[in-house]
């Protein structure tokens, strides 16, 4: 019994970790249809700005309490300067192209920044780990768990309760379900398709430098990390179905409690635990957990 | 494709004997570096053919590691030391594992296509990984050098040997791919990408066209591992990991899905550009491979081949 | 040169240049007869990937700043060391193919370097067929000499092994009744090998020792709250890890919040990475008697000699030490040196390949890391001594310090030459003087 809780409560907040860097690349993928091979450097800039913030502010010594703020200001700064620069300069005169060609433009750009980091922050890990451990640690089950997991879960159920809310409750949600379903009627309606466009993807690109930042005091950073979480939340948003914010957390969950039910259980397939589900998934439910099937037109 | 067969025969017969002949005055390095690239020019034509029919994988890797390791395994535990032997099986292993997974992929498309194949490349990977004892995990196998014909060749001629058997592979397997797509199947693949939903109410099998490129795909890239797991001696489950995959994905569109010697074309360019991109400047290697993709998909969407082209035209006319 | 403040940059430069030429030209020997004009060498190391901020880019720098200093003092035999630096990173055939270019294009010498076993694995069959001196710097793996015969190919760095089998002493040197052992390793052949050599070796040693888990997170993961907390749950008086660069660190940083290091004993088989300031209590290997300062390791002059010209051109924290590989490729260079060194005075003139590489087997030299000896694999292996300590706070300083540090001797922790490592704990360490 107390082993099952634990294997939960690892689960939980792995899945929300999990969530919380796939939730962009799948919003993106939504709306725009493109999938992002960028995300994993965005998570990586914000990652790495993240954690120079709160060092360099750890160092001058005042109250941790507002580094956590510092987190989420790197998530917002690379956001919403590097997406819209992608978007605009790059990815928008791709749309009228093949799929392929689009995931090639952002596998160059994904190359481009991966040595765009290493330029700007070296090749030594980098981590600030101090809003990990200022948070302290709670004993459940029998042994100490740290608050910040915890935090990550609350920050991961706010933020899909507030792409929840924006796209089910909101004029702007309407718009989007527009924009999704139909770009030209949309482009008649009077809606600025192009602008919706820049929007979506600089929203996703903050989720996914908000999925560093919030990182960053649990991960030393070094090169390569993005390219490992993009892989993952491939897997992940593929098992919950592509552009479904609820299949990303569904997907995160399984997959969070698979990979550890596998640390206990089966040590040896930890490794491939993520890639045999999403296989397994794929193949009884193509389009994934919440997928919807697509229109096939003639 | 077909007005310009003729030109394009004659072209690719000069550039066969061009090829052949070059160790006359290359230095070895040359030599090694075309060798690599013609023997995974085949695993990118598969990735091509497969484009032709508008089906992206990120999981092609799969197949080429197949290959280089039915080659290690029959090496290591059946002592077959005969390159075309090996070779023989290795197309047997890649094409009987993608007649298996095809069963199971051929139905879908688009991104879903490309996923699913990454996620079986992604499992083999951590089974080459996990099985330890047999594979050499991540330490990877060696291939000791191989006989030729019966022949047992060292060194340099041993280099010079596996070069022109490359060449003359590759060339052979370009040849037949090019036929596969002039036939039946291969129009229908080309319907495919225009209009899936068309072809089949025409009565022609979508399923039947997908499966038998996947599998020809699937065969292609097992000879390509197989041809590299003999030239490089040495094998590991990267072959396997999705960057593979991804740089098959890469040189296909450096080459671009024009034409079947494409490939080849992309092939070398690639690992040229990425032995000098390394030499240059070894901290932005990825920089510079990335800022040439952006030229590419901008400037010359129809990849290095559309360059081809041009000069034939020009020159007809 | 504070006085020459208000001269012009280019001026010091140029007055610099130029005293460096007077120098290195008085300095440098007449080269042997023969001798080329220059003496190219490759060095591989990773420059980009997880593995180059640990590993590859100290391992780098300090190659050169060692050449620099070769040169300096007249370079091998009187010719002049040239490097080519080239990345590891890739898979084995980009490897295998730059490793080509060095030989048949650059034309090198030699090539020293590779981190990774595989590619220590890869390069070996290539180096004998091209016939190139090629010295293996930095990697793990015991499989190069014990499966296989090569000429030219040399490990100037001890195998994991020693590693291992220190930790496992060491362990037991502090914490003599060790009850249960359990071990998390990155999922990869390193993780494997450093697991199976120091569990054989604590049931070698201690045979009541029970293993109550392995586990084998993937490389680069960087979330191991499961692992964390099946760990606390377990209790195992002694953990094992052979996790590096920013997994160890991550590792460390997520245990030290959890109070792991509180339950149990953590022993980490290698200090790539810093994790000096997070973990307290923590015992550290060093790969060899590289990155740890030790007493008697201080009164080595090449040692204070390499820390200084480290120090002076990359910059080095006060209490910081550098990376155990920046260790093993002056180790590399030392070897080189030596073995051509030796070569010349055989021939009496610029010797061949050949002639190098009969001069390098078995051959003993002085690096910074204390004096290294050729002495298993055939004479192309070198065997060193095992190093351990226990991170401490230092009150006085205010930073952790390693203290409590053992050196077991060569002898102690390496098998006997023409033994496979793996029998030789398994037959109980026969030879083996502690």
């Amino acid at each position: 019994m107390r082993l099952l809780l634990v294997v939960a409560l690892d689960g939980l907040t792995y899945a929300s970790w999990l969530f919380l860097v796939s939730a962009g690349l799948t919003f993106t993928y939504g709306v725009l249809r493109v999938l992002n091979l960028a995300h994993g450097n965005l998570y990586a800039l914000g990652a790495y700005l993240g954690a120079t913030l709160v060092l360099r502010y750890a160092a001058t010594g005042y109250t941790p309490a507002l580094a956590y703020g510092l987190l989420f200001v790197a998530a917002v700064v690379v956001g919403l300067v590097v997406g819209p620069l992608i978007e605009r300069v790059f990815l928008r005169r791709v749309y009228s192209r093949d799929e392929e060609v689009q995931l090639l433009l952002t596998f160059s750009i994904s190359l481009i920044l991966e040595d765009v980091v290493k330029l700007t922050w070296g090749v030594n890990p980098v981590f600030a780990e101090m809003p990990y451990s200022y948070l302290g640690r709670v004993r459940l089950g029998g042994i100490n768990y740290a608050w910040y997991p915890f935090l990550l879960t609350a920050i991961a159920l706010a933020v899909g309760g507030l792409l929840w809310l924006v796209v089910t409750r909101t004029r702007l949600g309407k718009v989007l379900a527009s924009v999704i379903a139909d770009r030209e009627v949309s482009l008649t309606l009077g809606i600025n398709v192009p602008r919706v466009y820049t929007w979506a993807f600089a929203a996703g690109a903050v989720l996914a430098a908000l999925g560093g930042a919030l990182t960053a005091p649990m991960f030393s950073l070094a090169p390569g990390v993005g390219a490992e979480v993009l892989v993952t939340s491939f897997a992940v948003i593929a098992i919950g179905g592509l552009g479904s914010i609820g299949g990303a957390a569904l997907g995160s969950l399984i997959v969070g409690l698979a990979r550890s039910a596998a640390v206990y259980f089966f040590p040896e397939l930890d490794l491939f635990a993520i890639y045999l589900i999403m296989a397994l998934v794929l193949l009884f439910r193509p389009q994934g957990l919440f997928g919807e099937i697509e229109v096939r037109r003639i | 494709m077909p007005a310009r067969a003729p030109t394009a025969i004659l072209l690719f017969l000069g550039a066969l004997i061009l090829l052949a002949a070059v160790p006359l005055v290359l230095s070895g390095w040359i030599l090694f570096l075309l060798t690599v690239a013609g023997a995974k020019a085949l695993a990118v034509l598969g990735v091509v053919l497969l484009l032709r029919g508008k089906l992206l994988t990120f999981g092609h890797a799969l197949y080429y590691a197949v290959g280089a390791y039915a080659a290690g395994m029959a090496v290591k535990y059946f002592g077959v030391r005969e390159a075309l032997l090996l070779l023989a099986l290795a197309l047997l292993a890649g094409v009987a594992m993608s007649a298996f997974l095809g069963l199971l992929v051929a139905r879908y498309r688009a991104v879903y296509f490309a996923l699913l194949n990454l996620a079986f490349s992604m499992v083999l990977y951590g089974m080459l990984l996990k099985l330890y004892s047999i594979t050499g995990g991540t330490d990877g196998l060696g291939i000791p050098e191989p006989t030729l014909a019966g022949f047992e060749l060292g060194g340099s001629s041993l280099r010079l040997a596996m070069y022109e058997l490359t060449v003359v592979l590759t060339a052979v397997l370009v040849y037949l791919t090019y036929r596969f797509f002039a036939s039946p199947t291969g129009y229908t693949l080309r319907a495919i990408r225009d209009n899936e939903v068309r072809v089949e109410y025409m009565g022609v099998s979508v399923w039947r066209a997908v499966y038998v490129s996947y599998v020809i795909a699937g065969g292609l890239a097992a000879v390509s591992g197989c041809l590299i797991a003999l030239s490089v001696g040495h094998i590991t489950p990267d072959l396997s990991f999705w960057s593979q995959s991804g740089e098959f994905v890469f040189v296909a569109i450096l080459g671009g899905t024009g034409s079947m010697l494409a490939p080849v074309i992309g092939s070398v360019l690639f690992e040229f550009v990425r032995n000098y991109a390394f030499e240059l400047s070894p901290y932005t290697w990825q920089m510079t491979l990335g800022i040439i993709l952006l030229l590419i998909i901008f400037f010359l969407p129809g990849g290095v081949w559309s360059l081809t082209a041009l000069v034939v035209r020009r020159g007809s006319r | 040169m504070s006085r020459h403040s208000r001269m012009g940059p280019a001026l010091i430069a140029l007055v610099g240049l130029f005293i460096l030429f007077i120098l290195a030209g008085a300095a440098r020997a007449a080269p042997v007869a023969g001798a080329p004009p220059e003496l190219k060498i490759g060095v591989v190391a990773f420059l980009s990937g997880p593995a180059s901020g640990p590993f590859g880019i100290p391992s780098r720098n300090a190659a050169e700043v060692w050449i620099d200093k070769i040169n300096r003092e007249g370079g091998i035999g009187g010719v002049k060391v040239v490097p080519i630096f080239t990345d590891e990173a890739g898979p084995a055939d980009k490897v295998v193919t730059e490793f080509r270019r060095l030989a048949l294009d650059e034309k090198v010498a030699a090539v020293m370097g590779y981190i990774s076993s595989a590619n220590c694995l890869a390069v070996p069959p290539v180096a004998d067929e091209l016939k190139v001196l090629t010295i293996e710097s930095d990697c793990g793996t015991d499989r190069v000499f014990e499966e296989a015969k090569h000429p030219y190919v040399f490990r100037t760095n001890s195998h994991t092994v020693i590693d291992g089998v220190g930790a496992a002493r060491y362990v037991l040197s502090i914490h003599p009744d060790v009850k249960t052992i359990a071990g998390i390793n990155q999922d990869y052949a390193w993780g494997r090998d450093s697991w199976a050599v120091f569990q054989r070796s604590m049931r070698q040693l201690k045979p009541d020792v029970q293993v109550v888990d392995a586990l084998w997170p993937k490389l680069f993961a960087g979330e191991y709250s499961a692992e964390i907390s099946k760990l606390l749950v377990e209790k195992p008086s002694v953990i094992f890890t052979s996790f590096w660069g920013g997994d160890l660190v991550t590792f460390a940083g997520q245990a030290k919040a959890r109070g792991l290091f509180d339950e149990s004993l953590v022993v980490v088989n290698n200090t790539g990475a810093d994790i000096k300031d997070i973990a307290p209590g923590v015992l550290i290997g060093s790969r060899g008697p590289n990155g740890i300062v030790t007493p008697d390791m201080e009164k080595n002059p090449l040692r204070k000699e390499f820390i200084a010209l480290y120090r002076q051109k990359y910059g080095l924290a006060k209490n910081d030490y550098i990376a155990h590989g920046a260790y093993h490729y002056v180790q590399a260079l030392q070897g080189l040196r030596a073995a051509y060194e030796k070569a010349i005075k055989a021939a009496g003139r610029w010797p061949t390949t050949e002639q190098v590489a009969a001069a390098f087997e078995g051959l003993e030299f002085d690096t910074p890391s204390g004096r290294v000896a050729m002495a298993i694999g055939g004479g192309h292996q070198a065997v060193q001594p095992a190093g351990y300590a226990v991170l401490k706070y230092d009150p006085a300083l205010g930073v952790n310090v390693f203290s409590e540090i053992r050196m077991f001797p060569a002898k102690c922790v390496n098998p006997p030459d023409g033994m496979k490592s793996l029998d030789w704990i398994d037959r109980g360490f026969p030879g083996a003087q502690c």
